[in-house]
């Protein structure tokens, strides 16, 4: 059967899977809406936390990231799995203890003040969006590669489906649903890992397999950096960025990973406080199973790639290199006229490919915007997952696999996200702030309503992305961490932290950050560009920004809760209530 | 709070504050120690075909965090069983 026949098929079986459990676990009451019902067992929840977490961007761009950056693609590796760590012990057990449905839950009851809980809204908003909306792109990216149709009825088909589970089931429908999606996307991504780390280095276990041997009696790592060396990029294990950066990148992710709303109010869905513990050990472990496998696809990709196209005549090259070209994400251009391809160190274009719509003379697209340099390739990071099982010839139905996996992964998030966005308008705003009195159906009815205009919303920006949203989504996380981390954490450790301080932190560090992403990476529109890297402050790149807003963030919310006066008596009955972990009930909204 | 309960939550609190530090300081040295501060040195070692500090970035660091969160699971299920606040 052909690759198209095969990805219909598992994209169809999958779908149906997930109507089916939408229909099966419809919300009846507000708390099934948001929190489940607070019964979801800490394996489920494990699943349906890694899951929501492991977004598009993990599952199809990350291998491809890592494999172009070498050392350097480690700030993804341990930021997003080392933030569970931060998780699972200063925040998950005590949140859940608070019993409440949402994060500006916490954050307006803790600091006994509406300001702060509209502030909380507002970073939850700006953080979710962000992010839901590379998710949308991301599904309609998947349905164009392998099902041949438009990107935006891609993004308009991955709308209608999360519509019906996140509609119909709140939080309940996605739990289970994004149990089900865990499955999908850990086969489909471990699949090809074990035929390729098997037919690279006799090792069919991918961690193993990556600091194994290939034919040669080499070790494969030392095989890649004398590849790199010698076609003059930077040694593969030894990277580019400065140790500051690395650092900084890789708390601001990690800070950032344990602030997100989306994978928190996961928590709130277990009965117990011990669950909650348990069930973000669970979570990390099912992850790190992607996690430890995307470093070995992107050694294997990457030195696979270089042994098929360098110094190779482009006349001779595999189907699936011309594939790829049709696509528009490799391009060639021939610019010392010997027919073969030279992939060295360079750019080979200025940006994206910008085909003329003609043949050269070996039946290559011509592009008009090649560089002097000398490397004549241009592969787009995204394809190396996508691509790599044509890459290493491997059958039909794995090809196959991997689209319906890339939609998994993308939908399960995007669901996750949306059910925040309608969580934070239908409860923190309707009915805590704008209309106290509302019914829980009406509460559930907004809900509803809000879920279905947020998806709309993410909709949209899938169809006509912002040119800065690719730039922003990373920077989701700097958000995260400059904003909630340092809230939440004080206002649980730290007894004397007040209303002042921690409103006043909140909004310092998310203004700073939002400056700094726009002086330094995205520039506002028509107004001013983004200023260089020499620029940096003391060499900070944007991406790892978020560490330094954080500690300004905590710097300030200590410096003013000790001008100010304490908080009140039973605020601080609260934080001694939520250190002790019996008597945690069910998550309510009382 | 009675003052007994009280009391019990006070202890209780300290030792969760003393796991939490050790345990958080062994985040910090696999990570950004092994894996970022001192992978220069630690890439003087092989460990198979990998560098140690390359390892220990891309790998070890991940198998670390997820020992951790167990090990924490299992010292505070034995802690709130000693201060009576299991449930």
């Amino acid at each position: 059967m052909s690759v198209q026949t095969w990805t219909w098929i598992l994209v169809g079986v999958t779908f149906a899977l997930y109507f089916g459990i939408a229909i099966w676990a419809r919300a009846g009451s507000t708390k099934e809406f948001y929190v489940a019902g607070g019964g979801v067992s800490p394996l489920a929840n494990g699943m349906a936390t890694a899951a929501d977490w492991m977004s598009a961007a993990s599952f199809i761009s990350m291998a491809g990231l890592i494999s172009f950056m070498g050392y350097d693609g480690s700030v993804f590796l341990m930021g997003w799995t080392g933030g569970y760590v931060l998780l699972a012990l200063l925040l998950a057990p005590y949140l859940r203890k608070f019993g409440k449905f949402t994060v500006p839950d916490f954050i307006g009851d803790r600091y006994y003040s509406n300001t702060a809980r509209t502030v909380a809204v507002i970073c939850a908003l700006i953080v979710s969006f962000t992010y839901v909306a590379g998710q949308m792109r991301g599904v309609g990216i998947v349905f164009s590669q392998f099902l041949q149709v438009d990107i935006n009825v891609g993004v308009i088909i991955g709308m209608s489906v999360v519509l019906i589970f996140a509609f119909l089931g709140g939080m309940k429908g996605i739990t289970y649903t994004q149990v089900a999606q865990y499955c999908v996307l850990i086969f489909a991504f471990m699949v090809p890992a074990f035929f390729i780390s098997m037919q690279m280095t006799g090792n069919i276990i991918p961690q193993i397999g990556m600091g194994g041997e290939v034919e040669s009696g080499t070790f494969l790592l030392d095989k890649l950096d004398a590849l790199h060396t010698e076609l003059g990029f930077n040694e593969y294990t030894s990277g580019t960025k400065s140790t500051w950066d690395v650092f900084a990148i890789t708390l601001a992710l990690m800070v950032g990973t344990a602030g997100l709303p989306h994978v928190i109010v996961r928590f709130f869905t277990v009965p117990k406080v011990k669950d909650a513990r348990k069930s973000a050990g669970l979570a990390l472990l099912f992850i790190a199973i992607l996690y430890t496998t995307a470093p070995a696809i992107a050694v294997f990709s990457r030195t696979n790639l270089i042994e098929t196209v360098s110094n190779k005549e482009y006349e001779q090259i595999p189907e699936w290199f011309k594939n790829w070209e049709n696509t528009g994400l490799i391009a060639w251009s021939d610019k010392n006229g010997d027919g073969k391809i030279q992939y060295v160190a360079g750019d080979a274009l200025t940006g994206k490919p910008e085909y003329t719509e003609q043949r050269g003379t070996y039946g290559e697209r011509l592009v008009s915007n090649a560089t002097m340099q000398k490397n004549e390739l241009y592969v787009d990071r995204d394809i190396m997952v996508l691509a790599n099982p044509e890459i290493a010839n491997l059958p039909n139905w794995v090809i196959a696999l991997v689209a319906a996996g890339g939609l998994a992964a993308a939908l399960s998030t995007a669901a996750g996200l949306l059910l925040v966005i309608s969580t934070s308008i239908s409860h923190d705003l309707i009915k805590k702030q704008l209309k106290p009195d509302i019914s829980d159906k009406g509460e559930l009815l907004a809900a509803r309503i809000s879920i279905f205009v947020a998806i709309i919303i993410a909709g949209l920006f899938g169809i006509y992305p912002p040119g800065f949203v690719a730039a922003v989504v990373a920077l989701a996380f700097g958000l995260a961490a400059a904003s909630f981390f340092p809230a939440i954490i004080l206002g649980i450790f730290d007894k004397r932290m007040n209303k002042q301080g921690a409103v006043a932190g909140m909004i310092v560090g998310i203004v700073l950050m939002l400056f700094y992403m726009i002086r330094y990476k995205t520039g506002l529109i028509g107004v001013m560009e983004p200023l260089p890297k020499s620029e940096w402050w003391f060499g900070t790149s944007p991406e790892g920004f978020g560490t330094i807003a954080m500690t300004v963030n905590v710097v300030v919310s200590i410096v003013v809760s000790r001008l100010t006066a304490a908080p009140p008596k039973e605020v601080q009955e609260l934080v001694e209530n939520i250190r002790i972990p019996s008597g945690a009930g069910e998550a309510s909204s009382h | 709070m009675t003052d007994d309960k009280q009391k019990r939550a006070k202890a209780y609190w300290k030792e969760n504050i003393k796991y939490l530090a050790i345990l958080l300081s062994i985040w910090f040295v696999v990570s950004y120690g092994c894996g970022i501060l001192f992978r220069e040195e630690l890439n003087q070692f092989r460990l198979g075909g990998f560098k140690l500090g390359f390892w220990f970035a891309q790998q070890g660091s991940i198998y670390v965090f997820v020992i951790l969160i167990f090990v924490y699971v299992r010292l505070m299920n034995k802690l709130d069983k000693k201060y009576g606040f299991d449930e």
